[in-house]
């Protein structure tokens, strides 16, 4: 009996030590995991010290305004101005935009209102292929399939047709603005497709039921119901795409004619900041030079946090509702 | 008594002053329009991967596979080197991305609505789509400067701070799914907590997270940018972590804007051999997770 109970006594002994342990253990392990979650915060606060230090040098001689609105680009004889990449950056980023824009939105519609389940099934993954494929095998298909295409036949037909207005005068060279842009807009629109495609699902049921009980077409349902509904998650996945425009490099690079100019003419060639990065960053070899070229780089992480964080806004307001 | 409800109806809209066949068309037209578009999306899909095998699948084969690059003038020649590299960086990616993103994710997974979670989450999603290039940017400051050499280690680092947000996001929205009921299973029967997320909660993610983690590596195996000068580039078989590497990307970059058309026909083969691999991780990872979920 008196060894039954002193058994029990040292179980209850066991217990209470192994509850401490456990207690210990399980702060340890909230404590590790949790540190893993801060260490992406971190990430990012040490990604944007990083390159403002590196890029102080080229904003303290040149100063930062006159950096970013400086339109000539000689690192020959050591000028740095930042505006002809900024400018091709931003141009070919919106023209992408306007082409994938409807296009995208269509497509979200057709697979989130009209297909059949069985074909929205087999279309969606190819959609998601399309964001699959490495930027640089579009910047390959570019230069030797698109770009001969733009030269031969729709740079001309443009020149011939549009001829008069300012955007398409010059040369149909087959690399510029316009093929860029093109490109681009290949390699965003799967962005744009599959977060409107997400937003227009959680449009209630009910909404759109109530609306075809009342006699309206699918249009006239989705003009009025669905697509108020998920505007601002339409538009955060088109701010999302933009973003995605803003930072890509290698497709741009291969077909945008990397001549830092600035022209109205959307068949000149240009230059993108990423495009300049992935050029020029290997032949930096003065200080000056590499500390402007992470400069670039500093204020192309600026836009494009900034872009994301607003798209990220967006759709996190109207998919919440879920 | 269809018929009288149409008529209803059509009286209703006449009222209101619409056309019933101006509704009609007009619906019509739209979805038309809608149902184009999906096919002038897919059309590029089409027209690349057919080129890819229209120029590239002639050029690929046992040589292309073990060789090295030949030098200019010179016939033969393949991307063994690079394809090896290509692996070798991306392994070096997951030794820093997995650790970081998985055991990051589960606390975002298990507290989801923790205030760290939260902001962890944004941030991540922010990350994610940092351009690659400024990626490549970062890792150039913090490990070649310093080194003073283009190692395959800075390659291995700008891709692995790219798998950490897409490893981070999968595996929390995983864990999110996993019912609470399990979780308050194992506790009950006295198991610990932290016993309880590694025996029962991640092993019945297990599936889901593998994915995420393959598709981390799948996206950053095609990553070009950040590698430009990262790992660089290199003319031999390299297998040291403090040297140069080769990268399949990469390789495809520089054959492409060569003036040799012998190098764009291997370009086009090493694009092929790429899509390829991406394709068949993607693709098997779909399946396999598919079925996966329909059989719970």
């Amino acid at each position: 009996m008196a060894v039954e109970i002193e058994a029990l006594g040292g179980a209850a002994e066991a217990i209470k030590v192994e509850k401490k342990s456990i207690v210990h253990a399980d702060t340890v392990f909230k404590s590790v995991i949790g540190f893993f979650a801060l260490l992406v915060i971190i990430l990012l606060v040490w990604l944007g010290l990083q390159l403002y230090a590196s890029s102080r040098l080229a904003f303290s001689t040149i100063g930062i305004w006159a950096f970013i609105k400086g339109t000539t680009w000689d690192p020959v004889s050591g000028v740095f101005g930042a505006l002809p990449f900024i400018y091709g950056t931003l141009v070919t980023s919106f023209l992408s935009l306007l082409i994938a824009t409807p296009l995208g939105v269509g497509t979200a519609i057709f697979l989130a209102e009209l297909s059949p389940k069985w074909l929205r099934r087999f279309l969606q993954p190819l959609v998601e292929l399309l964001a699959g494929i490495p930027s640089v095998i579009y910047g390959l298909w570019g230069i030797f399939v698109l770009s001969p295409l733009m030269a031969m036949t729709v740079e001309p037909f443009l020149m011939d047709t549009f001829g008069f207005l300012p955007f398409f005068k010059g040369y149909p060279l087959g690399i510029g603005i316009l093929t860029a842009s093109i490109i681009l807009a290949i390699m965003v629109v799967p962005f744009i497709i599959s977060v409107s495609t997400e937003v227009l699902s959680t449009v209630p049921v009910s909404l759109k039921e109530g609306m075809y009980a009342l006699g309206a077409t699918r249009w006239e349902t989705l003009k009025k119901i669905s697509l108020p509904f998920a505007k601002s998650g339409i538009f955060g996945s088109v701010i999302l795409a933009l973003a995605r425009a803003l930072g890509e490099t290698m497709a741009v690079t291969m077909v945008i004619g990397n001549t830092p100019q600035i022209s109205k003419s959307l068949l000149d060639p240009g230059y993108s900041m990423a495009a300049v990065l992935a050029n020029e960053f290997t032949e930096a070899t003065t200080a000056s030079y590499l500390s402007a070229l992470i400069a670039i780089a500093f204020i192309l992480l600026l836009i494009t946090l900034t872009v994301n964080a607003v798209a990220r806004w967006l759709i996190w307001r109207t998919t919440r509702t879920k | 008594m269809a018929n009288d409800s149409n008529q209803v109806i059509k009286t209703v809209i006449a009222g209101s002053g619409f056309s019933y066949w101006r509704r009609k068309i007009s619906n019509a037209i739209f979805t038309i329009l809608f149902s184009s578009s999906i096919i002038i999306v897919l059309l590029p899909l089409l027209l690349i991967v057919g080129y890819l095998f229209y120029k590239g699948a002639s050029s690929v084969n046992v040589n292309f596979f073990i060789h090295r690059p030949a030098p200019v003038g010179e016939a033969g020649g393949g991307m063994g080197n690079a394809i090896i590299g290509s692996l070798y960086v991306v392994g070096l990616a997951s030794l820093i991305g997995i650790p970081v993103g998985l055991l990051g994710g589960i606390f975002l997974g298990e507290f989801p609505n923790n205030k760290l979670s939260t902001v962890a989450r944004f941030v991540a999603d922010v990350l994610n789509g940092t351009p690659s290039i400024v990626m490549g940017v970062f890792a150039y400051t913090v490990v070649v400067l310093p080194m003073k050499n283009f190692t395959a280690l800075a390659g291995g680092f700008a891709l692995g701070m790219m798998m950490i947000p897409t490893i981070l996001r999968t595996t929390d929205e995983i864990l999110q799914t996993v019912p609470n009921s399990i979780r308050e299973a194992s506790l009950a029967l006295g198991v610990p907590y932290w016993r309880t997320v590694i025996s029962v909660v991640l092993r019945s993610a297990k599936s889901g997270i593998l994915t995420g983690i393959l598709l981390a590596g799948a996206r950053v195996l095609g990553e070009t940018a950040p590698l430009l000068f990262t790992s660089f580039n290199n003319a031999f078989f390299s297998y040291s972590i403090l040297q140069p590497i080769s990268t399949l990307p990469v390789q495809i970059f520089n054959y492409a804007i060569s003036p040799y058309k012998d190098w764009h026909r291997q370009a086009w083969a090493g694009a092929l051999v790429l899509v390829v691999a991406i394709l068949i991780v993607n693709v098997g990872m779909r399946t396999f997770s598919r079925q996966k979920f329909e059989q719970t």
